[in-house]
């Protein structure tokens, strides 16, 4: 099973969650339903794998319905359609009647480039992060998806998983939920955190750099306690696979306390208007491991030359 | 059921009203509803202060949550909020908010004002309990006509009519307050979805009751319920 997706890995593990916990249900709007149907849920479970049809807010109204009887619902679809088209659902519809559910998405940020701006949106973490009491995971392997969907279905509370394309080569189960420590720099060295998938171009990009690079898969809450513990210098790079600098705002919350500079890399808020695949984004956002490193290095660069003690 | 040491009567609802001030914006929408709530709570709906919390309890979901002083002062007549609340109504220490919050007050079973959120929400709650097979249990919703212009609800409609989901009733509150109307009839609009459709008069007691105690096995139902026009 090494080589699942994380999208296959998910209906699987949806699909074992539903015959073993009573408390679990999923609703789906089409997308999703024939990944499902062969492991013979919507048979053994119709009133708890639901399909409602190309109805996303119902969806995510369903799901809260549910919630508010006690039942655990996983709604799922691509994430333009399920963060953005039920935006006030997700708000209104679980977090103001005070219950969670498990939103899971696929397409992440521009997955499907060849589907255009309808399909793409990289701003889902910025805009359920504008939501209190969400936690947000970002999983950058399937096993890690199925660690975190398990563990969600456990609680109660709102939780979002951006399933994605891209992953890294192996799992971090350290980094799931907190922030794991994948190098260590020398004393001062600059510090890298990545989140999720963008760990493997990270890894090229930094391979011959004194730096610490730090991975988690859950950027809300972020791990702001291993944050200060880790960073030992004052140049910090957070790299995500989504809006840049989405979590900016909590990596500077975690060192308010030390003087700092944070460096965002991130999808950019433009409109390409290309098609073509998700590398070819990647590069021209600059995402992959090259583009990585051009920034990576212009910014530690900038702060040496920056403090003539240093730059000599 | 237990018997309330205040247990109030019809009569009791204007002055009950007349305690709540200021929303003036809402006031009319608030007393067009006010004649159902009352047949719901005191001849239909399976539930009382005491059973907040029963899992075999009739949920009522006030889908207009715009104008809840006639939603209120029923709650207040049943002993769900005390009396002495009404008069903080809107205030920043009161319970009691221009649009109601299930995480507030005991007994409101969803947290509302946004249009167009009730009755999708009432769909998850009606097939969570038709999974755990809670016998009696039914799922009431009240919207209004114009609150049906939002599309959420049609797809609640549609999905809830091939769900049959026959614990469900929706009451709509028929003021032709809907912009654009809907030409053929709500009733004849919600019954191509495969639901059950009654109309009333919304201010006839004994007919809010017949319609909302129509049999309709397999399949949702649906009461129009009509009242004045601007009510």
């Amino acid at each position: 099973m090494t080589n699942e997706t994380m999208r296959q890995r998910f209906y699987r593990v949806t699909a074992d969650l539903l015959d073993a916990d009573l408390r679990v249900a999923v609703v789906l709007a089409d997308i999703g339903v024939g990944y499902l149907e062969p492991f013979g849920v919507f048979g053994r479970h119709p009133r708890r794998a639901i399909n409602v049809g190309i109805r996303e807010a119902l969806m995510v109204s369903t799901a809260g319905g549910m919630a508010l009887e006690g039942l655990r619902p996983i709604a799922h679809s691509y994430a333009p359609f399920l963060v953005e088209r039920s935006f006030e659902q997700v708000k209104l519809d679980l977090g103001h009647q005070g219950v969670g559910a498990i939103l899971v998405s696929i397409g992440a940020s521009h997955d499907w480039a060849e589907g255009g701006r309808t399909h793409n949106s990289p701003g889902d973490v910025a805009l359920i992060g504008t939501l209190p009491d969400w936690t947000i995971h970002v999983p950058g392997h399937a096993d890690e998806v199925e660690l975190l969907l398990r563990q969600a279905a456990l609680s109660d509370g709102p939780v979002y998983i951006r399933l994605s394309d891209a992953h890294n080569r192996e799992p971090r189960l350290a980094g799931a939920t907190g922030i794991d420590s994948v190098r260590r720099g020398s004393a001062g060295a600059p510090t890298i955190l990545a989140v999720g998938p963008m760990l493997r171009p990270v890894l090229r990009a930094a391979e011959d750099l004194d730096a610490t690079i730090l991975y988690t898969a859950t950027p809300r809450p972020l791990d702001a306690e291993r944050l200060r513990d880790a960073v030992t210098g004052t140049d910090v790079v957070l790299v995500e696979p989504y809006l840049e600098g989405t979590s900016a705002g909590a990596v500077a919350a975690a060192l308010v306390d030390r003087p700092s500079r944070l460096r965002s890399i991130g999808v950019p808020s433009v409109e390409l208007r290309r098609y073509g695949t998700r590398q070819e984004h990647d590069r021209v956002h600059g995402l992959d491991a090259a583009g990585i490193r051009t920034r990576l290095t212009a910014f530690i660069e900038h702060h040496r030359a920056a403090e003539p003690s240093t730059s000599a | 059921m237990t018997t309330l040491m205040n247990a109030l009567g019809y009569g009791d609802l204007p002055r009950l009203l007349g305690l709540m001030t200021g929303d003036e914006k809402h006031s009319s929408a608030a007393h067009s509803t006010l004649d159902v709530l009352w047949v719901l709570y005191d001849r239909i709906l399976n539930i009382s202060p005491a059973t907040v919390d029963d899992p075999a309890r009739d949920r009522f979901l006030l889908s207009k949550g715009h104008g809840p002083m006639a939603y209120y002062a029923v709650l207040a007549a049943k002993g769900f909020v005390p009396e002495a609340a009404l008069a903080g109504f809107g205030g920043f220490d009161s319970n009691l908010g221009y649009h109601p919050d299930r995480n507030l007050i005991a007994g409101v079973e969803i947290a509302s004002g946004s249009l167009g959120h009730g009755l999708p929400l009432a769909v998850g709650r009606a097939l969570a309990l038709d999974y755990r097979q809670q016998a009696g249990a039914r799922v009431f919703v009240l919207v209004g006509d114009g609150e049906l212009d939002e599309g959420t609800n049609h797809e609640a409609i549609a999905f809830s009519g091939r769900a049959g989901l026959e614990r469900l009733t929706t009451v709509v509150i028929d003021n032709q307050s809907a912009s654009h109307g809907w030409p053929g009839g709500i009733e004849a609009r919600i019954a191509v979805e495969g639901w059950s459709t009654v109309v009333c008069d919304g201010r006839d007691h004994d007919e809010i009751e017949r319609a909302l105690s129509l049999p309709h096995v397999g399949r949702p139902h649906v009461v129009v319920a009509r009242v004045e026009v601007g009510s």
